[in-house]
Parts: C-alpha cells; sequence; structure tokens
C-alpha cells in the first residue's frame, strides 16, 4: 500500500518516516516474507537491504544512512544461538551496545536507530515490532539534524 | 589527587637521572638496539621524541610534565632493522609512562608487537601539563621557562612571572588517570625505573560525565557540535593515537567514499564517531589526540566516554592485563540486550 493510497483512504493522515531495514539473509528477512505471505499489515515505512548475516553490518552502514536524510535505521537478526555463521550475531551485538551508547551521547535520539531479533518463524512479531518502531519514530521526528546539508 | 606532593621537580629529576642510567647500560650491554624517549623541544612548553640508537647520546633523554607523546605510536608498524635483509625486528627499549605501558600490552594482543623485542622502561608519571590551555592565558606573551615547583607551575617570559595550580591545569584524562605507572607483564620486558609504582585504589564513577548524560538530544547535540566545530579534520588525531594503524583509514578510502570531505557538521561528527567506534575497548585514554590537536579540541571527552560504556557494559579497562580479551575481539551468548527492541 503506497503512501497515497494510505491518504486516499483517509486511514492515516500523518507523516510517515523513511527508514532503511537491514535484515539477515537467513531469519528476519525470510520473517518479513512470512509477514508478507501471510497478509499481516504494517506501515508502509521500511525499505529492506538484505544482508548476509548481521555481523556484516558495518557501523558505516548505519551512520552513512542517517548522514543520506533516513530518519530511521532498523538492524535485525537471528536469534542468538541460531547464527548460520555460529556467532555472527553476538558479534554484531557487542558492536550494537556501543554504537548506540555512542550515538546517545553524540545528540542522535536513541530511538532512530533499532536493533531486534526475529525469526524466520515470527512473521507476526517481525509486523509488531515494526509498527512499534515506526510509532517511536513518529514521535522523534524527521532526521534534520545529522543529514548532511550539501 | 593522591600523588606525594612532595617536589614534583625533584622527582622527576630523580627518575630522568635513572632511566639515563637503564638506557645506558641497556645499549651498552647490546640488551636492545634502540632507545625510544623524550627529548629537548626547539620551543618551550615542548618535547619531542627521541631516537637514540648511540649510547653516547643517553644524555639527551628528559622526563618532565610536558612529555605528551604516546611513544607506543613509533612501534607499530614494526620497526625492522634496515641493514639486515632478513626483516629481523629491532629489540626496542621504549621510555613508558602508565598510559604508554598499557598500550604496549594492548597491541601485543592484538599481535601489533611482540613483547619480548621490547623493554618497557616504566616510570611513574604524576600528570602532563596541558600547554595550550597555558598559552591561552597567556595570550600573546611569550614563555622563555617553565618550571613546577610544589605543587604550582612557574612560567617565565620576559617581562613577566605567572603561577597556575598544578593539578588544574594537567590534562582532562590525566585527572583522571588511576594508573600512573605500566603494569607488569614479564620481568624480562620491564624495568621499573625511579620510585615506588602507585596507582591509586577506588572505583571510578564517571560522575564527570552525568551533566552531559541527562540532557536532551538536542542538547547534546549543541554541546557536540560546539566542541567539534573547530575541527579541520587534519587527522592529528588519528596520527598520534597508537591504536590508529591501520594501512588504509576509512576516511583515506575512496572506493566506496564513506564519508565527505566537507567541513560540514555531519561529516565532521561522523569522522569523530566513527573513529571512537573503532578505539572502543582499545582506547587507553592517553589524552595523546588531544594533546595533538591544533585547534585545542578536548577529545578526552569522547573517549571517556568510551571508557564508560566498555567498563559498564564489559566491565573491562583496556591495556591492564595480558590475560583477559578486549570486548570487541571476543562475545558471550548472555551479554546484556537492554538496549534491542523487544515486544513488550
Amino acid at each position: 500500500m503506497n503512501e497515497a493510497a494510505i491518504e486516499n483512504k483517509g486511514e492515516i493522515k500523518q507523516w510517515n518516516p523513511k527508514i532503511i531495514a537491514f535484515l539477515c539473509n537467513w531469519c528476519s528477512y525470510a520473517g518479513a516474507d512470512l509477514a508478507g505471505v501471510s497478509r499481516i499489515q504494517y506501515p508502509p515505512t521500511i525499505r529492506v537491504v538484505r544482508v548476509p548475516c548481521s555481523g556484516r553490518i558495518n557501523p558505516f552502514f548505519i551512520i552513512k544512512s542517517l548522514m543520506d536524510g533516513w530518519d530511521g535505521v532498523v538492524v535485525s537478526g537471528c536469534h542468538p544461538g541460531d547464527c548460520h555463521y555460529i556467532s555472527g550475531n553476538l558479534v554484531a551485538r557487542r558492536r550494537f551496545a556501543i554504537l548506540k551508547d555512542l550515538l546517545d551521547f553524540f545528540g542522535i535520539e536513541p530511538e532512530r536507530v533499532q536493533f531486534m531479533w526475529a525469526s524466520a518463524a515470527e512473521g507476526e512479531r517481525f509486523a509488531v515490532l515494526i509498527k512499534k518502531i515506526t510509532k517511536l519514530m513518529r514521535k522523534v521526528g524527521p532526521n534534520d539534524r545529522f543529514k548532511k546539508k550539501w | 589527587m593522591v600523588i606525594l606532593m612532595g617536589n614534583i621537580q625533584e622527582e622527576n629529576k630523580n627518575i630522568e637521572h635513572s632511566m639515563k642510567e637503564v638506557a645506558y647500560n641497556l645499549l651498552k650491554n647490546k640488551e636492545v638496539d634502540l632507545i625510544i624517549g623524550y627529548a629537548k623541544g626547539t620551543i618551550p612548553l615542548s618535547s619531542s621524541p627521541s631516537f637514540i640508537i648511540n649510547q653516547k647520546d643517553v644524555d639527551n633523554l628528559i622526563w618532565d610534565n610536558l612529555c605528551h607523546v604516546n611513544l607506543a605510536r613509533y612501534v607499530v608498524p614494526p620497526i625492522t632493522k634496515i641493514i639486515d635483509n632478513e626483516n629481523i625486528p629491532l629489540k626496542v627499549g621504549i621510555v613508558s609512562k602508565g598510559c604508554v605501558g598499557r598500550s604496549l600490552i594492548h597491541l601485543a594482543k592484538e599481535n601489533q608487537v611482540n613483547l619480548e623485542n621490547i623493554k618497557i622502561i616504566g616510570i611513574s608519571c604524576n600528570g602532563i601539563i596541558n600547554r595550550k590551555r597555558i598559552e591561552k592565558e597567556l595570550g600573546e606573551k611569550e614563555i622563555i621557562e617553565l618550571s613546577v615547583m610544589n605543587s604550582e607551575i612557574i612560567a617565565k617570559g620576559v617581562d613577566f612571572v605567572k603561577t597556575f595550580f598544578f593539578d588544574d591545569y594537567l590534562n582532562e584524562s590525566c585527572k583522571k588517570c588511576k594508573i600512573k605507572a605500566p603494569p607488569m607483564v614479564s620481568s624480562q620486558s620491564n624495568v621499573i625505573v625511579g620510585g615506588s609504582v602507585e596507582s591509586s585504589s577506588g572505583e571510578d564513577d564517571f560522575s564527570d560525565l552525568t551533566e552531559h548524560e541527562s540532557k536532551t538530544p538536542e542538547e547534546k547535540w549543541q554541546t557536540i557540535v560546539e566542541l567539534l566545530s573547530p575541527c579541520t579534520r587534519c587527522y592529528a588525531c588519528r596520527e598520534a593515537c597508537p591504536m590508529c594503524y591501520c594501512n588504509l583509514c576509512f576516511v583515506d578510502q575512496n572506493k566506496p567514499i564513506w564519508f565527505g570531505k566537507t567541513t560540514d557538521m555531519s561529516d565532521i561528527v561522523s569522522f569523530h564517531l566513527v573513529r571512537a567506534m573503532h578505539v572502543a575497548g582499545r582506547c587507553v585514554a592517553c589524552g595523546s589526540c588531544s594533546s595533538a590537536c591544533p585547534m585545542g579540541i578536548d577529545l578526552t571527552f569522547i573517549t571517556r566516554k568510551l571508557e564508560k560504556i566498555v567498563k559498564q557494559r564489559f566491565d573491562f579497562t583496556s591495556g591492564l592485563s595480558f590475560d583477559i580479551l578486549p570486548p570487541m575481539m571476543t562475545q558471550k551468548m548472555n551479554d546484556k540486550e537492554d538496549f534491542m527492541i523487544g515486544e513488550h
């Protein structure tokens, strides 16, 4: 459902954040797929980037996304212990813990960058979390502070 | 601070004297090929790193409260014997205050240096004077001589004498430093010089950060912009840092170009953000990045936060022991997940 369609229906007439979602190929991407196949409704705010593993995600990706003007970033991977590459998500978790604290310290709202786990069977959970994240992001508003001006 | 305030200058002179003796003997007995230490700088209030291969030059070494360079910077990438075509590593003796020793231990853990080839000439440091603050305070006036007497810094110029309180004019990182002398690794690589090795006990509560942390994101951003806006991105902080030894730094990379070269705040902030990310769990808070900064930016504000994150999340302080792996090199199944979003 695109934004125009929503407006025409008069369902939601509010600002929609643009969120970039890095989904791990083995769990979350399949989870998002399941949410779609099962026709579970969730806001059309995320744009998906498929990555091999959440451990593949360099903090560059997240910071660069914010600089390029995305309002939010979601990173999702397999639950701990389920990683296709044994410990990729555990490595990622430590990295994200530090990144999130640092972003907060630098004055970028902690709500803007979100990390979550979703397995391939959790289409429902995926939809619920995206709804929750979209709600949080609406509260925070557009990312105009960190966006590159020129 | 719990340093014995007997007489800092006298203490330093004693250390300097025994340091020269140790360096002389090491070179004479061929235990090392090279001594890396500090020599007098060309302008007042400065010191420069010095490389000594001949025992008769040992007298050039100095030790005072202006030796701010982290000498561990000079052993990565490993120095090899140039005349020897088999690339045998040089045996190096390094004059090490607490933070230099910690950097060396951490670099050894990252397999960047081999401690068998390194003699740590450990000395107890009582803090480095922040010369930029003194220069700023004096404005146009030129200092000819600087001495430390009974917890006071005395700056002499052509027509003035001004005193500063020693504790107030230290580097920010030195004010909070708890490890004054390098930790012992093994009796083979350590030589301890001068007085007793003291490290004031007591947990660090990071109370200096609470003010910033309690601000709203908008205010935090303002503080960071104020702090970093003078940055010209000369990368002096990177060059001074012993942990920044990558062959190709992310800012020099041009395929892909991650970050622009402009002075847009978002480019500047992201440089410091990613650099902080890269030294997380590795930074020993030596403060050489802020000493090197030509614009006088206090980067220890950021490294202090890193220390706090790593201490609170992973209960780790870098460069203290040889046995514990740094947090970014290892992971646990039950690491805390309080920052992640869940259904509830």
